[in-house]
């Protein structure tokens, strides 16, 4: 069975929250018995409450995964008490800026990636000011997901904003660096996957006999640089 | 150093899938890596208590038999789960009790009668270099061992606590006609019309072929949305029911994707995702919806 979420699915876009439960517009949602969903009116909302609870965690919650809108908050198999989280997540003040302590990671690339023509033509920049945007900014792990180690990046030029390829491809090598929305990411491994291609890597970002093993952790701050 | 007394099992044959599991990694979700671990938990900590296990430690996960292995040398071994023929060296044995194995013996999985998926603990816990924390396979993102083989020889680890004073565990084996599980409306029932929360709760659902250790997908009533547009990525859990533009949802199992970009409707509660991982093909689901406790 293929899982019905592949990279295809952010979209940033930003929707009105329905209602809000405190100060900072967040919104507490069931997830099962074992977790709870928060959601946030945008990502830095997301990077806030994520930075305040990694500094205290709320009882008996052993994994965080932030996403574009939300923070999902995993209880270990033997915990079951969501009141004592919900009250955690609800006295937490969010932590705006922790620039000081964020990770910094510097990505060489070679920029000829087999989309990066296509995508010079979508935003109608040259190939060459497609590589200057994209080196041109610093960008931040948003969140990981898709595969082990595929950190979605945010905050580069908004103007390689370009859609996902409408015809994914079934392999892309490892250390292939892609664009699609908002966002801008490095293969970890052969995959398939439906971003747009402009250039690879030879830095290994996912290694499981590394701890961390993911070296595009959420909170780090990313700049690529071109390899000639 | 290379221990010369230790213990080995060898796999004959895996039948269709057959992979080591233990509890799961949990607590790399953020980084993209899911919990994976046992599909039916407490059946896998089941099977390792009646051996004198700690409760997480290494062991077969078979799906629908076939499975034989030999015995190498001494070995007590526990086989639970679904219901099926158990055979040692051709001689009948139950399912949830102690069993003990020579040196040549061998152990055999027939198809289940009712349910799907075996767990065979050997005293001691097969001692399988652990990835990232765990023994686990997970077959959605391929960290873990990976599927067993004809001629692997797994390693036997040393027993560390007695064996317990019962040699068979009354369990009920998992019903195979009509499965009742609990489900929390959330976190994104309010993506569908009222009609479809409803027949959530009211009409049966079939487990397709489509299913695996990632997710079974399920036919049932179309669950329609309410509106439109797409759901920015977010995690997700076991026992999610996600529901993709088609209006069939799947419920997630121990290696569903982190997150994901289609809304879920429910999350069936933990304790019931074990009994649903052990529906075949053609079982009736039916979700009963109960309140939030928080």
């Amino acid at each position: 069975m293929t899982a019905g979420t592949a990279e295809t699915a952010p979209s940033g876009t930003a929707r009105p929250l329905e209602s809000t439960v405190d100060n900072w517009d967040m919104r507490l949602l069931p997830c099962g018995d074992r977790a709870l969903l928060v959601e946030l009116a945008d990502s830095a909302g997301v990077v806030g409450l994520y930075a305040a609870l990694r500094a205290a965690p709320p009882p008996g919650v052993v994994d965080m995964v932030p996403a574009a809108r939300t923070l999902l908050l995993r209880l270990g198999p033997d915990e079951t008490d969501l009141r004592a989280v919900a009250a955690a997540v609800r006295g937490a003040e969010p932590v705006w800026d922790e620039r000081e302590s964020r990770d910094r990671v510097e990505v060489p690339v070679r920029y000829d990636g087999e989309d990066l023509a296509e995508v010079a033509r979508l935003t109608g920049l040259t190939e060459r000011e497609v590589v200057a945007a994209h080196t041109g900014s610093e960008w931040t792990v948003a969140f990981c997901g898709f595969a082990p180690g595929f950190g979605y990046l945010t905050g580069g030029d908004p103007r390689l904003r370009v859609p996902r390829r409408a015809v994914p491809r079934t392999r892309v090598p490892a250390g292939a660096v892609a664009l699609a929305g908002e966002y801008t990411g490095v293969y970890p491994r052969v995959s398939p996957g439906g971003w747009q291609l402009i250039g690879r890597t030879d830095l290994v970002v996912w290694q499981v006999d590394r701890d961390p093993p993911a070296l595009l952790r959420p909170g780090t701050t990313v700049r690529f640089v071109e390899e000639t | 150093m290379r221990r010369v007394d230790v213990r080995q099992v060898e796999v004959l044959s895996p039948g269709i899938l057959a992979t080591v599991q233990d509890l799961g990694r949990p607590g790399l979700a953020g980084l993209g890596v899911g919990w994976s671990g046992a599909a039916d938990r407490a059946a896998f900590r089941l099977a390792n208590r009646l051996v004198g296990n700690a409760e997480d430690a290494a062991a077969v996960e078979v799906t629908f038999g076939g499975l034989a292995v030999r015995a190498r040398h001494h070995l007590v071994v526990a086989v639970t789960g679904a219901e099926c023929p158990v055979t040692v060296d051709g001689r009948p044995e139950p399912v949830n009790s102690v069993l003990r194995l020579r040196p040549g013996a061998e152990l055999r999985l027939g198809p289940p009668t009712r349910g799907l998926r075996n767990y065979v603990a050997v005293r001691g816990g097969l001692d399988v270099p652990a990835v990232l924390g765990s023994s686990s396979t997970d077959v959605l993102a391929g960290i873990g061992p990976g599927a067993l083989a004809t001629g692997d020889v797994l390693a036997v680890g040393e027993p560390r606590r007695p064996l317990p004073p019962v040699d068979l565990a009354p369990v009920a084996p998992p019903r195979d006609d009509e499965l009742v599980l609990r489900v929390w409306l959330g976190p994104r029932d309010d993506w569908f019309t009222p009609e479809a929360v409803a027949a959530l709760g009211r009409e049966p659902f079939q487990v397709t072929s489509e299913s695996d250790r990632v997710g079974m997908r399920l036919a049932g009533p179309v669950l329609e949305r309410r509106r439109d547009g797409e759901l920015p990525s977010e995690g997700t859990v076991r026992g999610a029911l996600q529901v993709p533009p088609s209006g069939q949802p799947t419920l997630f199992l121990a290696d569903h994707p982190v997150t994901g970009g289609y809304p879920v409707i429910a999350v069936v509660l933990a304790e019931d995702v074990d009994r649903a991982a052990q529906a075949r093909p053609g079982t009736r689901l039916r979700f009963r919806v109960t309140q939030p406790t928080w």
